[in-house]
């Protein structure tokens, strides 16, 4: 594929008056990468997004419609969407309190505690949603004080908000310790020497300059914690109208070989992600430093 | 670019009273010493400036020039020794509190924010008892931007203006909280020889324009002798010498600095009965009155060594046309001089003998 590339932009392989398609570039490789990026994202990534495009429509417009504003999975909905967004947020200040403590500080225990963030990653999520439950059960070390003031976590909406808290916090962490580090030290002795107190500085100075990572974080979240599956459904104790999240919904018209409904549901979450994630984005357009 | 100071000072309530008599001191450093982990930046430092002065803190890099700087503004802490500010032992006092101007070496601008709310950063961070109107602000941050020759600027972001300007915007920034004292690191280090040039002369103009007190940290000799009133040559963290620029030039006090301001070179000799003896061949002793007996280090400057056709003792290494005539690098026996050609030399040739004579020196005991 390399030769490709190379007889492609030597220009005594270009027959004189032939037309080319993008300006000539002195990096190699544009055509082998640019092909195989388009081969596999059409593969993995477009055809199973067709199928979930064309699938719904078996039943008719009408048909996906009844599926999708049913009341039970409406209900799901909202609660996949608010619990996920409500993660992504108490996610934000969380991460951002991990990844400056990482990346500021020195103290022992610092790789551990770094290698400790990823976990949510690597555990299988089901696992964790084990754990979470042996946690937060009315019998178990933090649920049985917690209920006894009245605080119900596991097999309610607020356990939903937990397990995808704990998903989605890597994400942040990662998203910002780079941004953290790059974080010239100057700037906010700049604003002590200015007068600033140690709050003003992260108001005026730091949450700013982070401002862009913090809403990519919070999107990378938000996506993970919308989608999260596993971790979820032990914990939420699925209680249809109450704590069933969407993805659960999905899974439950499969097992009914209902799989226009479940692709219904499926394309209506994809399409309130997108929009929403679009609107981020656009967002985190008006967020960046300007330049020349 | 240009070199002049406009209009009015900005009403500083440091301004001293003109013919007003500037007494006291502004700062006052004693036995300032500062560890890096085994290293030491500073060390058993003193150092007093007085109101209005403008002191260079020259040497080479790893000196400690920037760590006393640093201290001085509250954003590193000596091991021990005492800092006074204007009379107050500053120990406890954070940065926030000193009011202290700082420029940094890279500007350390705020990114996200445009020129006008970057200098207008300080006054905004007041208690709310003691912040201008909003009015006040504006009319504040304009004057300054005017001061510092940049009105145009007020919406660009750092981002989109070029070295020289942000450097005007970080000065601005700092003269917004009007500090009695202000710090320059490496105020032109990452400029341009032209612009450095322009801005040198001007910034010194702003300092007798505002009657500030400043010290600003430097690697470069000319800009400290251009500048400043006084120079302190730092070495190993240590102040070798502080004083005017003429004296540190004429009476450097030991072997270092007379190496290190003038780009000297350095010969070993042999004092005897106060003359000094060069180890060099066909080189001519010269008096060295109050020099002990034994080894020493000679210090010439490249104008004091002088390369002429009469002689043989040299030969011509490279040959450097220069304002001033022709600027020549002449090997002696083992070494090579920075020297000039004498005047009756008109063109001297690569590879061509020469006579090598040292007109004068400093010597110093080795």
């Amino acid at each position: 594929m390399s030769t490709a590339g190379i007889a492609g932009l030597s220009p005594a392989a270009v027959p004189a008056g032939r037309r080319r398609a993008w300006p000539r570039s002195a990096l190699p490789g544009l055509r082998p990468t640019l092909g195989l990026t388009l081969l596999w994202l059409s593969l993995l990534v477009l055809l199973p997004l067709t199928g979930l495009l064309l699938r719904p429509w078996e039943i008719g417009l009408d048909g996906v419609w009844r599926v999708v504003t049913e009341p039970r999975a409406l209900a799901a909905l909202r609660l996949s969407f608010g619990a996920a967004i409500l993660a992504a947020l108490i996610d934000l200040p969380l991460g951002l309190l991990v990844a400056w403590a990482l990346v500021r500080y020195r103290f022992p225990g610092r790789r551990l505690l770094d290698a400790m963030v990823d976990l949510p990653f690597a555990l299988p999520t089901a696992v964790a949603g084990l754990a979470l439950v042996a946690l937060y059960a009315p019998n178990g070390w933090l649920g049985a004080p917690l209920s006894a003031i009245g605080v119900q976590v596991a097999y309610s909406r607020a356990g939903v908000v937990m397990a995808l808290i704990f998903v989605g916090l890597p994400f942040v962490v990662r998203t910002l310790e780079p941004v953290l580090l790059d974080l010239p030290g100057e700037a906010e002795e700049a604003a002590a020497t200015l007068g600033a107190t140690r709050l003003q500085t992260l108001r005026h100075v730091v949450l700013p300059a982070v401002a862009p990572a913090l809403l990519t974080g919070f999107s990378l979240a938000f996506a993970r914690a919308v989608g999260e599956y596993g971790s979820v459904i032990f914990i939420a104790g699925n209680t249809p109208m109450v704590s069933e999240i969407a993805p659960l919904v999905i899974v439950t018209r499969l097992e009914q070989y209902d799989y226009a409904g479940a692709a219904a549901i499926g394309l209506t979450m994809l399409a309130c992600s997108f929009l929403l994630l679009l609107l981020l984005n656009l967002f985190g357009r008006r967020l960046r430093p300007r330049t020349a | 670019m240009g070199d002049h100071v406009p209009g009015p000072a900005l009403g500083f309530t440091q301004q001293p009273e003109s013919g007003a008599p500037r007494r006291g001191v502004a700062v006052e450093v004693s036995g300032l010493t500062r560890q890096f982990g085994a290293a030491a930046a500073l060390c058993a430092v003193d150092l007093a400036v007085a109101p209005g002065e403008f002191v260079a803190l020259l040497g080479p890099s790893g000196s400690g020039k920037t760590t006393l700087l640093r201290i001085l503004a509250g954003l590193d802490f000596p091991d021990s020794g005492v800092v006074r500010i204007g009379g107050r032992d500053v120990a406890s006092v954070p940065a926030r509190q000193r009011g202290v101007g700082f420029v940094f070496q890279h500007y350390a601008l705020f990114r996200h924010m445009n020129v006008f709310d970057n200098v207008a950063f300080g006054l905004r961070m007041l208690p709310r008892a003691r912040r201008p109107s909003q009015a006040a602000i504006r009319e504040r941050v304009r004057r300054l931007l005017a001061l510092v020759q940049i009105p145009e600027l007020e919406r660009r972001y750092p981002g989109q203006i070029s070295g020289g300007q942000q450097q005007r915007v970080a000065l601005a920034r700092a003269l917004a909280i009007e500090p009695p004292l202000l710090l320059l690191d490496e105020p032109f280090g990452a400029l341009d020889a032209q612009v450095r040039k322009g801005l040198r002369r001007w910034l010194r103009a702003l300092h007798d324009q505002l009657g500030i007190t400043s010290l600003f940290v430097t690697h470069d000799q000319d800009e400290a002798m251009e500048m400043a009133d006084r120079i302190a040559v730092m070495r190993d963290g240590r102040v070798a010498q502080f004083d005017t620029p003429a004296a540190v030039l004429a009476r450097p006090a030991d072997p270092f600095v007379a190496g290190f301001l003038g780009d000297a070179n350095r010969l070993e000799c042999a004092v005897a009965g106060g003359m000094a003896r060069f180890a060099l061949p066909g080189l001519s002793p010269l008096p060295a009155p109050g020099v002990p007996d034994g080894p020493g280090l000679a210090f010439a400057r490249p104008v004091e060594v002088l390369a002429s056709p009469a002689g043989s003792n040299g030969r011509v290494v490279t040959v450097r046309p220069d304002a001033r005539g022709l600027r020549v690098v002449v090997a002696v026996g083992p070494a090579e001089l920075e020297a000039v050609a004498a005047s009756d030399w008109p063109a001297p040739q690569r590879g061509a003998a020469c006579g090598v004579q040292v007109v004068s020196a400093q010597v110093f005991a080795a």
